[in-house]
């Protein structure tokens, strides 16, 4: 690696700000045709050896079957399903009011995303309008899981390479997010907030306040990543170049999110088919054109900034109103009503035994999550649980993209590129 | 369902028998392959797909619409609802392969169904159009049984490789194997 290679600081900005408005710079011939990837020819012994399912870097229970010569990987094979705990026949069991409960768990990483495409698959079903206040608090719930999110990728993706100290400062400013959203929601993590209606409770009093300080914080931490890493050398050796992909690949293997705006392929459902008021904030939709590991580590990094403008923007433009729908079918009764309201008591009771029930039809609604498209594929029957719920998890189709990127390198380099991929096993399993 | 329901829907289906799309990629699949039935679902576009001309509605998509990503392949075990309501021109069965594809360039969805009886429970890949769906074809194979032609590794995927029956489909007993907890008295 030479000086030249090294990003210049004019590039970095560039990337991230200008072009991102242009949603669809598709003069390019994108008709995606079949495997893009030759047999690789190959000489002398291999040897097959497993990394996983208890390895460090595998985030989980991941295991991969590498095939090597040498020190060269010849293929990549991921072996998945040491989490499987049946999270979608469980959803089919689960009345629609508890289900917001088991999708929570799939992406742990951002469980309110989960939650989010859940709760707006089974609205789209029963044809709900929220008042604007849900939708609001709900974008601003989401952009502030992403930014947990996108830490923790900091945080492990750092730990992955080598750089310890990463893994302390992405975890020391997640915290602080996740306290923020404990604030809100009561739970750090699996947080059911989001439900079908509208979300659990209000905001708490003081909410801008910490909201802002949580941001400056967060925000500090950022610059502070991006001093430590971006420029340097070492981390630039172990990623610039690594694991490349191109934006035909990335969409034949299905891939979206990070992975496929790092090839120069600016797709944000965010920004293509806006969904809650994305449409009504100011962001940028980061992306850049060289489709490596370091580019999906900057994406990400900077993703965490235009979560804190969209958050920041939110803080502004809060209306007040519901944080609910008002239909006592769906959306439970005040607490202090079923004291005095007998009808309030029923639906109360109603509610939490058989929940409500929705009408016969089947949808798909699919949103940005940190990690890509994941969508809600609900199927009802007009009784009260789905008869299918499945969830697409954006990290389960992203995960086959390991393989292709890892063909050829080292495998330390194949630690950086299951790093840059992020999976989340819990999603992938499911 | 009872019987009211059914003639309440008998009537509705009356006047619209031939309803005109108004999606134009849809009515140009509909077109193009006699026999797919167009449904709007929550103001979504779905094509009811022949299970023969199922990888070449795909490849047409594909090919001829632009249809840049297949983003999901999942299916639906219709053993409980067995009556339920379909579009007019679909034969229900038992199983419904569902593929979703969405068009970068022209920022389009399409969502593509196909009916898969009990009996041959199995439906042509689209692994060769879209690589992409690899897993997801593994996955349906792995939790309903539903086998896929031409797929390049049709195993199992999240459950272990010995496993015996298809946990997502609605006769397989979440209970079946028994779990024992240590401070429980043995039966």
């Amino acid at each position: 690696m030479s000086a030249t290679d090294l990003p210049d600081g004019d590039r970095l900005q560039r990337q991230t700000d200008e072009g991102a408005q242009e949603m669809r710079p598709t003069e390019r011939e994108l008709v995606v045709t079949g495997m893009p990837w030759p047999e690789r020819e190959r000489d002398g012994d291999t040897m097959i050896i497993n990394m996983g399912p208890q390895h460090p870097s595998t985030h989980g229970v991941l295991r991969l079957m590498m095939e090597l010569d040498g020190e060269t990987v010849m293929r990549v094979k991921p072996v998945v399903g040491y989490l499987h705990t049946g999270m979608e026949k469980t959803g089919e069991e689960l009345t629609y009011v508890q289900g917001g409960t088991n999708v929570t768990r799939m992406d742990y990483a951002s469980p309110l995303g989960n939650e989010l495409v859940y709760s707006m698959a089974v609205e789209r079903l029963l044809d709900l309008e929220l008042p604007p206040r849900a939708t609001w608090i709900r974008m601003f719930m989401v952009e502030l899981n992403r930014m947990a999110s996108h830490l923790l990728f900091q945080a492990t993706n750092g730990m992955d390479l080598g750089a310890i100290s990463m893994m302390l400062y992405g975890w020391r400013e997640r915290e602080v997010t996740l306290r923020l959203l404990e604030t809100i929601t009561g739970l750090r993590m699996n947080h059911n907030y989001i439900r079908p209606g509208g979300v659990a409770a209000d905001l708490p009093d003081g909410w801008e306040e910490e909201t802002l300080e949580c941001c400056d914080l967060v925000e500090r931490g950022v610059r502070e990543y991006d001093e430590l890493l971006t420029e340097n050398p070492i981390w630039l050796q172990r990623m610039m170049g690594v694991g490349t992909i191109t934006t035909e690949q990335a969409l034949a293997l299905g891939a979206s999110g990070p992975i496929l705006r790092s090839t120069g392929f600016p797709w944000d459902l965010r920004r293509a088919q806006p969904y809650l008021h994305y449409d009504e904030v100011d962001f940028d939709v980061v992306y850049t054109e060289n489709g490596d590991c370091f580019d999906r580590y900057r994406i990400r990094l900077y993703e965490i900034l235009e979560s804190i403008k969209i958050v920041k923007q939110c803080v502004e433009k809060m209306p007040l109103g519901d944080y609910r729908i008002q239909d006592r079918k769906v959306t439970p009764p005040p607490r202090a009503r079923i004291d005095e309201s007998m009808e309030a008591l029923i639906h109360h009771f109603k509610l939490f035994t058989e929940g409500f029930k929705v009408p016969a039809g089947e949808t798909y609604v699919a949103i940005e999550s940190p990690r890509g498209e994941i969508g809600c594929y609900l199927v009802s029957d007009g009784t009260g649980k789905p008869v299918r719920l499945h969830i697409r998890g954006p990290s389960f189709y992203n995960l086959q993209t390991a393989g292709p990127m890892a063909e050829g390198s080292l495998v330390a380099d194949a630690v950086a590129i299951i790093s840059s991929v992020d999976p989340i096993m819990g999603e992938v399993d499911r | 369902m009872s019987d009211d329901t059914a003639r309440e829907e008998d009537h509705k289906a009356g006047p619209q028998a031939a309803p005109a799309i108004d999606d134009d990629i849809a009515a140009a699949v509909v077109e193009q392959f006699p026999g797919t039935i167009f449904h709007e679902s929550h103001a979504q576009p779905v094509v009811y797909v022949a299970r023969e001309s199922w990888l070449d509605v795909a490849r047409f998509l594909r090919d001829e619409q632009q249809f840049t990503q297949c983003l999901d392949v999942t299916a639906v075990d219709h053993l409980v609802d067995a009556a339920r309501a379909v579009p007019d021109g679909v034969g229900p069965e038992r199983f419904e392969v569902v593929a979703n594809f969405l068009s970068h360039p022209r920022n389009r969805r399409i969502r593509a169904i196909c009916e898969v009886p009990a009996t041959d429970p199995r439906v042509a890949s689209l692994c060769e159009l879209f690589p992409g769906v690899n897993y997801a074809e593994r996955e349906v194979y792995d939790l309903f049984g539903i086998a896929f032609d031409g797929h390049p590794d049709l195993s199992r995927i999240l459950m272990p490789d010995d496993w015996e029956g298809f946990p997502l489909r609605k006769d397989d007993a979440p209970a079946r194997v028994p779990v024992t907890f240590k401070e429980d008295p043995s039966p």
